[in-house]
């Protein structure tokens, strides 16, 4: 498997740096202070863990975009943390130096009593308007060519919502999966994303920043991925007990690849070889409780749960939290509510041998 | 004139001092429970996978959280500060309305007690668990606090604790426009009052504009869950982004609610500790107003990922950046207030630099999720986390605790330990750095915030263990300030009229002040009457008899009305709802026809 390794950011290390500034730098007013002397060597063994934490991989980060839509926030997002960072500098600078300037110092004449000056509030009114000009320039910017509507010929997959998962269809290529999305590279894409139940916010932070996924309303996200990888997301908006479990993940593929995961998907569901395991499992499955909620094409039509038609060539399930072995899926049919939170799924309580088979059935639907 | 002692004069008080005090310590002890809950929820985050508690616990832990710190912690203890210090600052003897201040402080202390039974009554709805807390976040978003959704009765205690608590926010904001209006001592005008009573005047005129738009949000939601309306109920034509708009229209006010009080400390101590006026007096209550009033044109930026659409956003996301504005100006003038001064470094001091250059971070995290599309990224990550941590900690809480060192004496008669003091700052201060700084990252690096879990994939392991750590540092800092409380009891060092050389009138009175506050209500002539004028408004001895008004019952067996009614709701019991409505308008009657002099 491969997930996408990412290196530190540059700025997120500069920021780790700025870790102590404040308490550090207030802290120098009182350099007598004994107390904060012993704090300082804590504070910089503890900025030093969280430099080493910057070591990675980081596969859900925002701050190495893969797609155009993710490098135009990336970019807005660098130019308005530069603002920001030259703000704090300015601003803390002069706190900390008001701070260590005037201090009271014994047997001092009172200060002098001054009321304001309004050439000096003119002014600190007039630097942050121009300095939230320059940010809100490139915003507007950003936010109308991000949100444009998505060119013809883009590649259409709707997003649906479900507590806690994630059904894909892609209406043009006739294919419904679940949790993990495949998309061919540098090709726009476009997502229409709805709620089956509550509201989720759909986000796959390296390719396609987060957008609500509303029941009733149909929101967009379109992109262009532009890098092959595996790529980590999650759900972002609270949806309940599981919200924490309903993640996914995104392949982004050579047209080739794409275009053979989409004639795999097409094909109908593996066929087991009678009297083999499979087929016992295959039989279970045909005539058990799993017909009521699941899909698979030929066998079974439920709505409630992800199509399994082909549910061995994912790499995860239950919402993309778990592998998709033979160990987690036994665990899941059995163990469903412990693994995931109020799963609609029940703990189905197989006898061994029925579980068995039936796993070996799911696990060679490729 | 004698003080009354013992258990009946504490709850049949109308003096606007005791209630302060009771709503400092009711609210400090909130603040404890909320502080307890982020531990549990931090102690859960410390490593990935984590099992010190299950998800069903830990949405309910961070729910109450945020409720508990909003509603329960932060606002009743600025509320605390409305109470005792306002009438001292204006020169009044009492608030305007005695005995609704003390309908405000029952009905805050029964409505906070309503919503935290519910840790513990599940068995009483076949929960089969011990708790059955509010478990749908601080912001209850519908559709997902929809009966369909959730079913038990967690959410339920959650917006009846709500509506219970807006009756004791919207009380209380109407109380203090009132008095501050129109019992101000002669001479007081309004550009005379302290900064700390006009961000009280500011704050109550929000509670009384924002609180309706929650109640009536969560009557909707109310009706939804108990009668089968659909206000946001997609199924029949409702929309649950209804909520959202209702919610945030309230929600972003009450940010301000939250800092708006803690400015204005800030503003009162800096003065005090750098032995000068505060710069641009003027500039800072104006740009205070003008916070107040574009707070109510920024709600949707709660709101960008919802999809409102490329012009909603640019609207939303520059009248967000307008406000930047006025807040920037207040910084620069506290900092011009500390410039040329002669700065003692007393805990009240600390703190309210801490608060400055805290809420410097807190404001410029917010500027870059002013930016929808940056938002789209940051938003309910745990870089929000850290943001709100940075305003509402950084900000309110230190800006609080200014106000209690500060204050202390004036309220008890004796100065907290400054040692103690000192250690409980800079334990403070850097516990909350570490606690809260790396969030930034956490949530940069693709950590959604409300997961009770997280997979050691992400990287975030370590930076989670650390921010756990400057929890518990925080946590030990409260300890300290704790022991510093208790040993002042007995140990404190008597603090006289103004051992701060404040120049407002509350230093004018003694420590603690008498029952009546002023003995003569003194004439003022200019915004610092201690520093300018401290003859004419020095203590003098009573002329005749002072009226103060009578303690009374009825405050507080009208509010337990609320709570009855609320648990009739929540049972199902109708008979209840009689009786509620019974002791609800026997005790407005019986307060309404009982004599002023006894």
């Amino acid at each position: 498997m491969h997930l996408a390794v990412v290196d530190c950011e540059p700025t997120a290390c500069y920021l780790l740096g700025a870790f102590s500034r404040p308490t550090r730098t207030i802290a120098s007013v009182h350099r007598h202070y004994r107390l904060i002397q012993r704090w300082i060597p804590g504070l910089l063994l503890l900025a030093v863990v969280a430099l080493g934490a910057c070591a990675g991989p980081f596969p859900q980060t925002t701050l190495h975009p893969k797609s155009d839509l993710g490098f135009a926030i990336d970019h807005l997002f660098t130019g308005i943390f530069g603002w920001a960072v030259g703000v704090f500098v300015v601003v803390e600078g002069l706190l900390v130096y008001a701070l260590f300037r005037f201090r009271a110092k014994p047997g001092a004449a009172a200060p002098h009593p001054t009321h304001g000056h309004t050439a000096l509030e003119i002014a600190w009114t007039l630097a942050p308007v121009l300095i939230l000009v320059m940010v809100a320039v490139p915003t507007i910017r950003t936010i109308f060519a991000t949100q444009a509507p998505a060119p013809a010929g883009s590649l259409k997959i709707e997003v649906i919502g479900h507590q806690w998962w994630w059904e894909y269809r892609y209406p043009d290529q006739g294919v419904v999966t679940a949790n993990e999305l495949h998309l061919p590279v540098g090709r726009t894409i476009a997502l229409d994303l709805t709620s089956n139940d509550v509201i989720h916010s759909f986000w796959i932070p390296a390719i396609a920043a987060k957008r609500d996924v509303v029941p009733g309303h149909v929101n967009h996200i379109v992109f262009k991925a532009d890098t092959v990888g595996e790529y980590m997301g999650q759900c972002a908006e609270f949806c309940g007990d599981s919200h924490a479990n309903m993640r996914l993940r995104a392949f982004v593929e050579t047209d080739s690849a794409f275009n053979a995961w989409v004639a795999n998907q097409k094909q109908p569901p593996v066929e087991p070889q009678p009297n083999t395991l499979q087929a016992t499992g295959k039989n279970a499955f045909a005539h058990g409780a799993c017909i009521a909620c699941h899909t698979i094409q030929g066998v079974s039509a439920g709505m409630i749960g992800p199509n399994l038609t082909h549910l061995a060539s994912r790499t995860t399930i239950a919402g993309a939290t778990y592998p998709d072995d033979s160990l987690d899926l036994a665990l899941w049919v059995n163990h469903a509510p412990q693994r995931k939170p109020g799963s609609v799924m029940m703990d189905m309580n197989l006898q061994p041998a029925d579980l068995q088979a039936i796993v070996a059935y799911l696990m060679s639907l490729k | 004139m004698t003080e009354p002692t013992g258990l009946k004069s504490w709850i049949t008080t109308v003096d606007h001092k005791r209630i302060g005090k009771l709503y400092f310590w009711t609210a400090f002890c909130f603040f404890l429970v909320g502080g307890i809950e982020a531990l549990l929820i931090r102690s859960q985050l410390a490593q990935p996978n984590g099992h010190i508690v299950d998800a069903r616990t830990y949405n309910e832990l961070f729910t109450m959280h945020g409720t508990t710190m909003i509603f329960l912690a932060l606002m009743p203890l600025s509320v605390a500060f409305f109470n005792f210090i306002v009438p001292l600052q204006i020169g009044a003897r009492d608030v305007a309305f005695p005995r609704l201040n003390a309908f405000s402080y029952w009905v805050f202390l029964l409505g906070g007690i309503f919503m935290n039974v519910s840790w513990f009554v599940g068995p009483l709805f076949h929960a089969g668990r011990l708790s059955v807390a509010p478990n749908g976040g601080w912001f209850g978003y519908a559709n997902l606090t929809e009966r369909q959704y959730s079913i038990g009765p967690n959410i339920d205690f959650w917006l009846l604790g709500l509506q219970i608590l807006g009756v004791s926010s919207l009380a209380g904001g109407f109380n203090f426009v009132i008095t501050i209006l129109n019992l101000r001592a002669p001479g007081m005008k309004m550009m005379r009052l302290p900064v700390f009573t006009w961000m009280t005047l500011v704050t109550s005129f929000l509670l009384i504009t924002a609180f309706p738009v929650i109640t009536v949000a969560l009557a909707f939601l109310m009706f939804d869950r108990f009668f089968g309306t659909n206000f946001y109920q997609l199924s029949a034509g409702g929309d649950p982004v209804l909520w959202q708009h209702l919610f945030w229209i309230f929600g972003h006010p009450e940010v301000y609610i939250l800092i708006l009080p803690a400015m204005g400390v800030v503003s009162e101590v800096l003065p005090t500790f750098s032995r000068k006026p505060l710069f641009g007096y003027t500039v800072v209550v104006y740009s205070g107003i003008l916070i107040a009033f574009m707070g109510w044109g920024v709600w949707s930026h709660h709101m960008f990922s919802v999809g409102l659409g490329p012009i909603a956003d640019a609207v939303f996301s520059s009248t967000t950046m307008l406000i930047a504005i006025p807040t920037g100006v207040k910084i620069f003038n506290w900092i011009a207030t500390l410039w040329g001064g002669q700065i003692r470094f007393d805990t009240p001091l600390l703190f309210a630099v801490g608060f400055i250059a805290m809420f410097i971070i807190g404001g410029l995290s917010g500027v870059t999720h002013a930016s929808p599309p940056a938002d789209l990224q940051q938003t309910d990550t745990y870089y929000v986390v850290a943001h709100i941590h940075y305003v509402l900690f950084g900000g309110t809480v230190l800006g609080l605790f200014a106000g209690m060192y500060y204050w202390w004496p004036k309220m008890t008669g004796r100065l907290l330990s400054e040692t103690l003091g000192k250690i409980h700052f800079w334990g403070m201060l850097i516990g909350m750095n570490i606690a809260f700084f790396p969030m930034h990252f956490i949530g940069l690096l693709g950590m959604p915030r409300r997961v009770y879990t997280y997979s050691p994939d992400l990287g975030v392991s370590t930076m989670n263990l650390v921010s756990t750590i400057g929890a518990f540092l925080i946590a030990v800092s409260m300890l300290v300030f704790i022991w510093n409380v208790i040993r002042t009891r007995t140990k404190g060092k008597i603090a006289g009229d103004n051992p701060w050389q404040g120049a407002t009138l509350e230093w004018a009175t003694s420590s603690p002040p008498a029952v009546y506050n002023f003995a003569q209500i003194p004439t003022v002539h200019s915004r610092l009457p201690l520093w300018n004028e401290p003859e004419s408004v020095a203590q003098k001895a009573p002329s005749g008899h002072i009226h103060v008004p009578d303690g009374s019952w009825w405050p507080l067996v009208s509010a337990a009305g609320l709570p009855l009614l609320a648990t009739s709701l929540i049972s199902g019991q109708l008979w209840l709802a009689f009786v509620a409505a019974a002791v609800l308008l026997v005790g407005i009657f019986k307060w309404g026809f009982e004599p002023f002099e006894v």
